[in-house]
Parts: C-alpha cells; structure tokens; sequence
C-alpha cells in the first residue's frame, strides 16, 4: 500500500532522514518506534506532504505522491493523526469531525459526511455525548480520540498516527490502542510511531526502529521485542532470565 | 502446501522492497558494529549508509572462508556474546575451524526456514521423522531438528550411524520422514536389503537429503531403492547451516530462502556476475542474521539460477543442486578436506616427495580416500617392515589432521604423472 525507497528529508540544511526505506501492506498495524529526535514525526510529514523530500521515493498505492501537496495526499487517502492532537479548540466536537470530513463532502456529499459523523460515534461514544461541547474543553483522551476521530472522517485507507500515546495516562493508552486495534479489524491499515515501543509493538505486525534518521532494524513486532537490543535502548529493561 | 505462503509466494516486487529494506539495515549494522566489515568498506571507499539499490550490492567486498578463520573465533560477530543463544562450527578440522553465533530471534528464524523447506518437501505434521544426521558442532543435525520441531513433526534425534539400529528404529517407531546424506541413504537401503528386509513395508514416504553434494542418478537410486521421494536441500554454517534453499515436490531445483538470502552468482575468475542461467560461483548475503551476518560469503559452491517460475506456486527463484566446488576442497564424507592440508602434512615427513595423488572412490556408498605418496628411492627398497612403518605414520598424521581415515600407498619416485604447470593432485572417482 504504502512504499517508501532511499527516502532523504529534513529541514533547510539539516538531514533528517537517511535513506529510509519502507513499506506498509494493507491491513497491517505497522509501528515505527525510536527515541526522541530519531525522525519518526519527520518522516510521517514528509509522507503527509507537510515536509518536501530532497531525495527518495514515496509511492502510495502505486501512485507517486512524493510532489503532492498534502490536501491532495489526503484525498488520495492517506490522513495523519499529528501529535499532541491539534483539535481546534474554539470548535465544537461536531465541527471539528465534520471539517476532518471535508473531502469526503467535496467527493460523495453531504449524505457521506453524515453517515461517517455516525460510524466515529459509534466508534468513540464519548465523542457523541460531547458533540456539542468545545473541543478546547476535553479531557487529553478525548482529545486524542477527537483527533483519530477527526482523520478517520476522510475515510483513509492508511491512518498514520503519531505518538497518539503522549501525555495520557496508562489507562486511557490501552483504550486508544484497544481503538488502534479494532481499526485494524474493520480493514484499516495503521502507520504508528511512538516512543512507548512496548505498547506499539504489542498491537503491531511489524516494527521498524529508527535511530538517528536511520532504519536500523526492522521484522516482526516479536523478533523485536525479542531483540537484545531493542529491549536495552526502547524497552527499559534488561530482560531477566 | 507452504508453511508462510504469505512469504514463499510474495510478488517479486514485494520482495525486493523487503530485501532492499533488510540489506539496508543489515549493511548499516555490519558497518557499525563489525570493525572487520568498516575497515573493509572503508578501503573501497563505500558509504553502507547510501545504499540505494540491490545492485550497489556488486561495489562491496567478498568474505571468504580465510576472513573467517582469520578473525576466529568471535571477531565476525555483530552482537556481544551476552546475546549469543548457541553456537556452533563448521566441519573444517584442526586450525581451520570457522565459528558462527546466533541470537533468539536468529534461532527462530533459522527453525521458520528449515520448517518451510520440510513443508516444500512434503513433511507435515503428522510425520515422523528421523534425523540421522550428526548433532553437535554441525549444523545439520540442530538446524534440521528445530525445524522438524517448528513445523510439528514428530522428531527422533538418532544422530548418525549405527546403521542396523537406524533401520530398527525406522520400522518400530514408523518413520515417514528421513533426514541424513544422499549417500547414508543408499547404506540404508543397502542394510536393509541385506537383512532381508522390504523397503515398501517401511513407513518411509519421503526423504531430505544434503550435507554432500549428490546427482539426479544418486536420486533415482535412492527413490528407487527406498520407495521415497528424495528432495536436495542446502545450506552452509557460514551463513546459517540448513534452510538456505530446498527442493519441492516437482524437485527440479532449490527455492532459495530469497526474503532472508541474497543470491548472487559470479564468475570465479573475473568476480563479475554472470549472465542469468549461467553456471558460476554461489555468493551469499544474510539479510536478517542478528549474531552472524555475512556480506557477500563466497561459497565456492557452483551453481546456476533458474529464473523460470516453478508450477509449485513458490515465487522464491530456484538453484540448480550444485555441481561442483570453484576451488579443489573436496567433500569426503560429510568433511571438508583441501589437497593442501594433506600437502602439509607429507611436507612434515622425512623421506616423502612434494609429489602425490589424492584419489576418491565411492564404495558401497562410502567414500573412500586413497592418497598415493612419492617416497625417496632408500625408502621405497628398504625391508617392507620400514615402509609399512612410514605408511601408518602418513595415516596417523592424516587422520588427526583431516579428522576422517584415508589410505595411503607409497610409491616409487617419479612414477605419478606430472603435468605442464598445475599437476592433476586430484582424481575424484565418484561421479557426482
């Protein structure tokens, strides 16, 4: 669904992102774990098209999205999740979903729009009990699903998530990864970056590991987590046998 | 029936993206971890960082077996031996082991690929099956029993040898399924014909034979003789032991492992890649070893490609069985044996020539190892209780330095042929 060759991006000067190569299939959950710095949102913004790559191929779908503007990418159906939510605060719920569902309105109408509104109620409850309220006023979790809530409206076929984790509480991170996983399940394909590497890697089929704006290792999310070094650098913990 | 479908039949373009993004990553651990590998791209001047394509491949130096014993025992190794799970060595004898590691997920993948090539060759789970090849050092033994493991076949890990209680084994616990050499399997069949007993009353159905190299005539033999289907499989410890390529059921061919291999085939000469279809020398690249990753191994072994897709369904690009070594190591037994180590030794003794022949016999599916000795005149006249002296001595030193038993017989001087430049040192009987 998603490949990604030799790809080079960063910012003026400053090379981000290496010759990274990679790939997502359809209806896989792939993770992309590292530490902070490592490249993981640059590289969701060079796919997004926020982030104009220097060198490198990005095809998705089979098409060449790495000249796209981002509005275009999105239509092309590949939305982004972006850290630390970004909901419009001085919006309602409601509204900030149904800007989320702004191609799809352009493409298939207002009838579209509706149904979909229903389908992310029906995903995330708490959203319609707070559909009138302003975003700016929810809890972080609320928040997050808002966001996930509000990238799904377009109805992607890859959702690209990133640190969907950050700054919320342990229990509030297994229910959005429990939502991760059940978009998984409803045929979606998931781009995950996170730091919290064990809990990505626990709901993903593969895993890449990013250091420094390089691929460094990557394979199933059990070699991973299984790997020695993986669990000394992202895992905290030397595994006691 | 395929044991990863997902994987044994993936589109090519699938996988050279898989490839690539391996080879990438594994040429970025190499270049950081292995001191060996930085120094060597180092000196050609090559970025591991700036890999853009599988043919950059071709701009990286070749490992060979010498790199290996130079930097003996650990100093190939990527990862620190805490992580280290098992390691073994490969059948090279005194002074010329190699060692090679694996970590968990190195074990893992290494039982997922045997376990594949057991499917290919028609074992389920419902086999039973006999390993007859040694545990130990080897790879064989363990590669091919965490595989059987992994698929969930029945396993009886008898080892090698003991012929008679192979046989006894193989009627009371029913096997369906035998793992040895081509060449043990004909000693099998040739026990069994001598006790009197009829190969169709067995359970046996098929048979995975490798370790040696063998021929389309050895296999009609054995499936003639055993009433299996005998599939050729390959591997070597230096890039993982067994599970690197396997026969089908259509066994015209060996689907390599190509999302954990990189094959390359050259001219041993001119160490350019030859044209495709054509016979050269097998280079290997692992792309996911954790431990021991290898870059470019030569193997010495000839082959050829076979691009034609396989009625099988397998996508994986199949090798011919191999037909021959780029180099004069011979495989007697099981062992790697070079001419030069047997130079060596008679080099050491008193009163032999630098002039002898290494002849190979297979008798009664056994090889056998006969090396002709030139001796100074005095010797070869002296009373035969002298000679008979100087014979065990050569077999004694032989023996403790090859690791198997050969024959030798003295001869007079200057009686073996010499030739113009390079001398015909060996002379290989069995027609593989």
């Amino acid at each position: 669904m998603l490949k990604i060759r030799n790809l080079d991006s960063g910012y003026g000067k400053l090379r981000v992102l290496k010759n990274i190569s990679l790939h997502v299939h359809g209806g896989e959950i792939v993770a992309m774990i590292g530490a902070n710095g490592a490249g993981k949102t640059t590289l969701l913004h060079t796919i997004s098209g926020l982030v104009k790559p220097t060198a490198g191929r990005i095809e998705f779908e089979a098409k060449d999205c790495r000249r796209m503007p981002a509005q275009k990418i999105v239509s092309c159906g590949c939305s982004l999740v972006p850290e630390g939510r970004q909901v419009f605060a001085t919006l309602s719920v409601k509204e900030n979903l149904i800007l989320g569902g702004y191609v799809l309105q352009k493409n298939e109408g207002k009838k579209a729009v509706e149904r979909e509104l229903q389908h992310q109620y029906d995903l995330f409850p708490v959203l319609k009990e707070r559909s009138s309220q302003l975003a700016g006023t929810l809890s972080g979790g609320e928040q997050q699903m808002l966001a996930m809530g509000r990238a799904l409206m377009s109805r992607p076929r890859l959702v690209m998530m990133d640190e969907p984790s950050t700054g919320l509480a342990p229990l509030i991170v297994r229910n959005i990864f429990q939502v991760i996983v059940r978009l998984r399940n409803e045929g979606n394909t998931v781009l995950l970056v996170e730091q919290n590497a064990k809990a990505a890697l626990s709901i993903a089929d593969r895993g890449y590991v990013l250091e420094t704006g390089k691929v460094i290792l990557q394979g199933p999310s059990e070699d991973l987590l299984a790997n020695r070094d993986v669990q000394r650098a992202y895992l905290g913990r030397e595994k006691i046998e | 029936m395929y044991w990863e479908p997902e994987k044994e039949c993936m589109a090519r373009q699938d996988l050279e993206q898989v490839q690539l993004e391996r080879l990438q990553s594994t040429l970025y651990r190499v270049g950081t971890h292995v001191p060996f590998y930085r120094r060597k791209f180092d000196a050609l001047k090559v970025n591991y960082d700036d890999f853009q394509s599988l043919e950059d491949l071709r701009r990286l130096p070749f490992t060979s077996k010498q790199d290996l014993r130079d930097n003996y025992p650990y100093g190939l190794f990527a990862v620190p031996l805490r992580d280290v799970v098992r390691i073994h060595s490969s059948s090279g004898t005194t002074g010329l082991a190699t060692v090679v590691g694996y970590t968990r997920n190195d074990i893992k993948n290494w039982s997922n690929l045997v376990a594949r090539i057991l499917m290919a060759a028609g074992v389920t789970d419902e086999d039973v099956i006999q390993i007859a090849f040694g545990y130990g050092l080897f790879t064989g033994g363990f590669g091919l029993h965490y595989g059987a493991e992994r698929l969930g076949a029945s396993v009886i890990p008898i080892s090698a040898g003991n012929t008679k209680r192979q046989i006894q084994i193989m009627q009371d616990f029913k096997t369906t399924a035998l793992v040895c050499t081509p060449s043990y399997a004909l000693i099998i069949a040739d026990t069994l014909m001598e006790m009197g007993i009829n190969p169709n009353g067995l359970s046996l159905k098929v048979g995975l034979f490798g370790a040696e190299p063998w021929s389309e005539a050895m296999r009609q033999e054995i499936n003639e003789k055993l009433g299996i289907i005998a599939t050729d499989n390959y591997g070597l410890s230096e890039v993982m032991g067994p599970g690197v390529a396997g026969e089908c059921m259509e066994c015209s061919g060996l689907h390599i492992n190509e999302d954990h291999f990189l094959l390359e085939v050259i001219d041993p000469e001119s160490m350019e890649p030859v044209a495709p279809g054509e016979i050269g020398e097998l280079v290997i690249t692992t792309l996911t070893k954790e431990a021991f990753p290898m870059i470019r191994y030569r193997t010495r072994d000839l082959t050829r490609l076979i691009p034609e897709p396989c009625p099988c369904g397998r996508t994986f690009m199949r090798m011919q069985r191999i037909m021959g070594r780029s180099d004069d190591m011979l495989i007697i037994k099981g062992v790697n044996v070079f001419p030069v180590q047997i130079e060596k030794v008679l080099f050491e003794i008193e009163g032999t020539e630098p002039h002898y022949q290494i002849i190979v016999d297979r008798e009664n599916h056994s090889d056998k190892v006969t090396v002709l000795v030139e001796v100074v005149e005095s010797i070869f006249f002296d009373e035969m209780r002298k000679q008979r002296v100087m014979i065990d001595h050569i077999k004694s030193r032989l023996a403790s330095e090859l690791g198997i038993a050969v024959d030798v017989k003295i001869v007079e001087e200057k009686t073996l042929e010499r030739s113009e430049g390079k001398s015909k040192r060996v002379i290989d009987n069995r027609m593989l």
